[in-house]
C-alpha cells in the first residue's frame, strides 16, 4: 500500500504526520518513508536516518559534436523547450531548460548529439530506525524537481507500506509524488488559507482518482469552515491534532509526534486502520 | 520602482499574512501573488476583478486512433511514460512533442493547454495581479513570470514605486522565476529546525541568483534557541535580521476576519510588521 501526505498549504503538518506515522506503524509493518518534498525535505531532520547510500541525479542533456554537425537547426526546430540554439556556424545548449526528452539527439540527421548527464540533485536511502528511508534533494538553483521526485518514487518498495510525504501546492511536483498512491492524506489546518488550498488539493487529488480524507491540525484556532467543507464534500477527517505548544515545541526541536507524546502512537496507528478500511471499501 | 518578494523556503511561515500587512501599510504600490498553485492572497485584500485571461502555456500530446497502426514506437521513446496502451496520459506529458515528431503516419498532434488564468484587480491597497494555475498542470514558472511581468508594466504606468510580491515555497521552478531581477528578498523563517534548514536552502538561492535578502523571524519566541541559531547563521553570512516578530494568535483571528493584521490590531505583531517594512523601504533604496 502506498499512502502520500499533501496538503496544498504548507507548513500544515505534511512532515509531523508522515514521520509519526511511520514511526507509529513500524512495530507492526514494514514501513518505508519517501520524502518526496525534494525542494525542502525535512523528513531527516526528524529521523535522523543513517544514510548509506547518495547517488546524483542527473538529466540526460545534449552535447554537440562540432566535427559532425553541420548546423541544419533540426535540433533547435524540435526542442520544446528553446533549450538548444543553431546561432550562425555555434549550437549553443541551455541544459538548465532542457526536460531531458530526448528529441534532439534521436532527430539529429548526422547522429551528432549525444546525451551526457546534466546533475539536479541527490537521492538518499538509509535506515531510521526501523524505518526504509529514502529523499531527494534538488540542488541549489535547479528548477525542475519533478525528474528527482520520480528517481525517489522508483525506490518504492511494493512489499512494503510505503508512505510519501510531498511538497506543498497542487502542481506538477506534487502531482509526481501523489500519483500511483492508493490514498491521500491531505493535511490542514482549520483556518481560511487552510481551506482555501484544501478545496484546491481535493480537486487534484480527485482529477488523479486517488482517495483522500483529512488530518485536521491545530484545531482550536480558525474556525468552523473547514469542517462544514469535509462534511459538505463527504470528506472524512480521519483525525485531528489540536492547536498545542507542547507539540508546536517538539516540533521546533526536530522531534516526532509519536516520541515526543507516545500516547498519540494509538491515534496515528488508528489512521491507518481507517486509511486501510477506506482502501478496501 | 522596486520589486520586493517574500519567500519562506517551508510553507506556512507567514509569508501571505506579512505581505498582507505590507500591502496596508506601504504606499503606492502594486500587489503580485506569485504562489499560483495555492495563491490566498486575494482571500485578504478582497478584489475586484478587473480584467481576466487564459493563460495558455504548454502541449500535450494526441493521438488519433483512427491514424495510429499501433506501431508502439511513441511509447517506446517517450521518456515521460506518457503513453501506454497507444494513450496519452495528458498529467504525464510533459508537451515535448517527440512522440508528434516521430510517429510514422502523423498519427500525434500536439494540442495547446490551457494551463491556468490570470487577473488584474482592484483592491483598496492597489492593484493586485493574481493567477490561478490549472490543477495539476506545469509551467508554473512560466505563470508567475507573466504575473510579475504584468505587475510590474502597471507599477511602471502608474509610477509606482514598488511591487510587491507573495512568492512560492520550495526552492524549485516558480521560486526561481519569482526571484531572478527582483530588488530584494525577503525571507520569513521560524525557529523550528526545519524553518532553518530551508531557510539556508532559499537563501542559498538567493545568492545563486545574485539577489540581495533580508530575512524575517516570525514566531520568534515559539523557540528562542533557534532564533538565536537563525541570527547567528544569518550574522555569519552577512544576512540582515531585518525583524522578529512574536507569536501571537491574533494573526490567525485577523485571518478568520479577513483582514490584515496590521488592521486588525495595533499590538506587537503589528508594531513590528510596520518597523519590518521601514527597513525594507531603507534597504532598498540605499
Amino acid at each position: 500500500m502506498i499512502i502520500s501526505v499533501a496538503s496544498g498549504k504548507g507548513g500544515t503538518g505534511k512532515t509531523l504526520v508522515a514521520t509519526s506515522l511511520a514511526l507509529s506503524l513500524k512495530d507492526n509493518h514494514d514501513v518505508q518513508l519517501l520524502d518526496c518534498d525534494v525542494e525542502e525535505p525535512n523528513d531527516h531532520i526528524f529521523l535522523k536516518p543513517d544514510i548509506t547510500r547518495s547517488q546524483a541525479v542527473g538529466i540526460p542533456v545534449p552535447q554537440v559534436d562540432k566535427e559532425k554537425c553541420t548546423n541544419c537547426g533540426k535540433c533547435a526546430e524540435v526542442c520544446a523547450y528553446n533549450a538548444i540554439a543553431v546561432v550562425k556556424e555555434y549550437v549553443l545548449t541551455f541544459p538548465e531548460l532542457c526536460h531531458g526528452c530526448g528529441a534532439c539527439s534521436y532527430l539529429c540527421p548526422e547522429k551528432a548529439i549525444t546525451e551526457v548527464p546534466h546533475d539536479i540533485g541527490v537521492v538518499e536511502t538509509g535506515r531510521a530506525g526501523g524505518i526504509a528511508f529514502g529523499q531527494g534533494r534538488l540542488a541549489i538553483g535547479q528548477a525542475m524537481a519533478p525528474p528527482v521526485i520520480r528517481r525517489v518514487k522508483a525506490l518504492t518498495d511494493p512489499d512494503k507500506l510505503v508512505i510519501i510525504d510531498a511538497s506543498p501546492g497542487t502542481s506538477c511536483p506534487v502531482v509526481e509524488a501523489v500519483k500511483d498512491s492508493d490514498y491521500c492524506l491531505l493535511v490542514t489546518e482549520p483556518t481560511p488559507f487552510g481551506l482555501n488550498d484544501l478545496t484546491l488539493a481535493v480537486e487534484m487529488v480527485r482529477k488523479l482518482g486517488i482517495p483522500c480524507g483529512v488530518v485536521l491540525n491545530r484545531a482550536g484556532v480558525g474556525d468552523g469552515g473547514t469542517e462544514a467543507y469535509c462534511r459538505k464534500e463527504g470528506i472524512p477527517i480521519h483525525m485531528t491534532i489540536p492547536l498545542d505548544t507542547g507539540i508546536a515545541g517538539l516540533y521546533s526541536r526536530g522531534v516526532t509526534l509519536a516520541e515526543g507524546m507516545p500516547e498519540y502512537q494509538k491515534d496515528f496507528s488508528e489512521l491507518y486502520r481507517k486509511i486501510e478500511e477506506a482502501v478496501r471499501a | 520602482m522596486r520589486e520586493i518578494v517574500v519567500l519562506s523556503g517551508k510553507g506556512g511561515t507567514g509569508k501571505t499574512s506579512i505581505v498582507a500587512s505590507l500591502a496596508a501599510i506601504a504606499q503606492n504600490k502594486v500587489l503580485a501573488d506569485c504562489d499560483v498553485d495555492a495563491a490566498d492572497l486575494h482571500l485578504l485584500l478582497n478584489p475586484t476583478v478587473r480584467e481576466e485571461n487564459d493563460f495558455r502555456s504548454g502541449q500535450v500530446a494526441v493521438i488519433d486512433p483512427e491514424v495510429c497502426t499501433q506501431c508502439g514506437l511513441c511509447q517506446e521513446l517517450c521518456r515521460f511514460d506518457a503513453i501506454h496502451d497507444y494513450k496519452v496520459d495528458p498529467i504525464a506529458c510533459e508537451g515535448c512533442g517527440f512522440c508528434a515528431q516521430v510517429c510514422p503516419v502523423e498519427a500525434i498532434t500536439m494540442r495547446e493547454c490551457l494551463a491556468g488564468r490570470w487577473f488584474i484587480s482592484d483592491t483598496k491597497y492597489g492593484p493586485l495581479v493574481n493567477a490561478r494555475l490549472g490543477i495539476a498542470e506545469e509551467n508554473s514558472g512560466k505563470l508567475v513570470a507573466l504575473v510579475r511581468r504584468q505587475a510590474r508594466e502597471i507599477a511602471e504606468r502608474n509610477g509606482c514605486d514598488y511591487v510587491i510580491s507573495d512568492g512560492p515555497p520550495g526552492i524549485g521552478c516558480p521560486v526561481i522565476s519569482s526571484l531572478s531581477g527582483a530588488s530584494l528578498a525577503l525571507l520569513v523563517t521560524e525557529p523550528t529546525l526545519s524553518g532553518i534548514h530551508d531557510l539556508e536552502r532559499v537563501m542559498g538561492v538567493c545568492q545563486h541568483f545574485g539577489v540581495k535578502a533580508v530575512v524575517c523571524i516570525n514566531k520568534y519566541d515559539i523557540n528562542e534557541t533557534n532564533t538565536a541559531a537563525i541570527k547567528d547563521y544569518c550574522r555569519k553570512n552577512k544576512v540582515e535580521v531585518a525583524a522578529m516578530i512574536p507569536f501571537d494568535n491574533i494573526v490567525t483571528e485577523a485571518l478568520v476576519a479577513g483582514r490584515s493584521v496590521v488592521e486588525y490590531s495595533d499590538g506587537a505583531v503589528s508594531r513590528e510588521i510596520k518597523r519590518l517594512w521601514d527597513k525594507i523601504t531603507g534597504v532598498v533604496a540605499g
